[in-house]
């Protein structure tokens, strides 16, 4: 009788939009996507429509996604922080979205693939070393010889050094990936132990079923919290990755 | 004993300065830490550490199958990756060099 736990079910893909979604593999998690850019787009487009001195909640929510991206530029990456601002915004909305959609009952969450936020890391890193040799030319290289070094200790603190790169990407995907996986597993957990108590136990079952529901509700509202805390650390880093292509050091 | 009250001061004014000049004392600047939210830090840090474990183990296993040295330089790759995990970490935590712009 008793139920068995699934919390890897949730993550698997499935093709969306009946036979013509099957027949190109258009996956729920594409769908996701198309639907999380929709409300990104709507959001500003929408927002910002009425454009008044006094914004209401829509606009004053489009002014602070914006607002907020924009000083974070400025702060992190400095004055030329302001040419990177459409695409740490691009990125900071999409996973923010794509982290509090997955929350939406019955929702998938991008962000809970590898291949997605792998392929979001491994675009920010290509584009910060694009952006360091294009500024500084071979000299960017110079970004894993730290001054005033003694040359005999050159060829460690290089190797480790180029290893401290190349761990970025690999970081930054898997934080991402692991907090939204986990969470969601979680939730599944307890989701999954209320049912099987109401199975098996009956109408104590029912009453015991409180204890993991109000565990769910809990954990709901932290992930959210770490829904925007992940979009907020992953936007961060990349543009702690971009002020060290721009600036070396 | 009338100017014990200026003496005391003196003293802290003299320590004060002592301290400076072995930089015991922290400059205003606390570096990247207070900027972020400590809650942003710890998620932060035990990913930064281990993900550089993994390049140099990877990096050390690689190595090894292309120039036939194993298991040589895995070991070797996975002390630098320690390494470089530990140096994730301190830049993150560690203070800022003198003279260094944000």
């Amino acid at each position: 009788m008793a139920t068995t736990i699934d919390v890897m079910g949730q993550f698997k893909l499935t093709t969306a939009l009946g036979p013509v979604g099957a027949s190109v593999n258009f996956t729920q998690s594409n769908l996701t996507m198309v639907v999380i850019c929709a409300l990104i787009l709507a959001l500003l487009h929408l927002g910002m429509a009425p454009r008044a001195v006094v914004p209401g909640r829509l606009q004053a929510a489009a002014e602070m996604l914006y607002g907020f991206v924009h000083r974070m530029c400025i702060d992190q990456i400095g004055e030329e922080g302001k040419a990177f601002f459409p695409f740490i915004f691009t990125l900071f909305s999409f996973i923010l979205f794509g982290n509090l959609f997955g929350l939406v009952p019955y929702q998938f969450t991008i962000t809970s693939h590898l291949a997605i936020t792998a392929g979001l890391a491994v675009f920010v890193i290509v584009l910060a070393t694009f952006v360091g040799l294009r500024t500084h030319g071979l000299h960017f290289f110079s970004y894993f010889l730290p001054e005033g070094l003694p040359i005999f200790l050159a060829p460690l603190i290089v190797a480790v050094e180029v290893i401290s790169y190349l761990s970025r990407p690999i970081s930054l995907s898997f934080r991402l990936f692991a907090n939204m996986m986990a969470g969601h597993v979680v939730f599944e957990v307890f989701a999954s132990f209320m049912v099987a108590m109401a199975a098996s136990l009956g109408a104590i079952g029912y009453v015991m079923a409180v204890g993991p529901f109000a565990l769910d509700v809990a954990m709901t509202g932290f992930e959210l919290l770490v829904a925007a805390l992940q979009a907020y650390v992953f936007a961060v880093l990349a543009c702690m990755y971009l002020h060290d292509a721009v600036h070396l050091h | 004993m009338t100017d014990a009250p200026e003496k005391g001061a003196d003293f802290d004014r003299r320590l004060a300065e002592a301290r400076q000049r072995q930089g015991l004392e922290k400059p205003a600047e606390p570096g990247p830490v207070a900027k972020t939210s400590l809650l942003g830090i710890g998620m932060r840090v035990g990913v930064d550490m281990a993900s550089a474990l993994a390049v140099g183990a990877f990096l050390g296993y690689w190595l090894d199958r292309v120039l036939h040295t194993k298991p040589f330089l895995m070991v070797v790759f996975l002390l630098l990756g320690g390494v470089a995990g530990v140096r994730n970490v301190w830049r993150l935590v560690g203070p800022k060099r003198p003279g260094h712009q944000e």
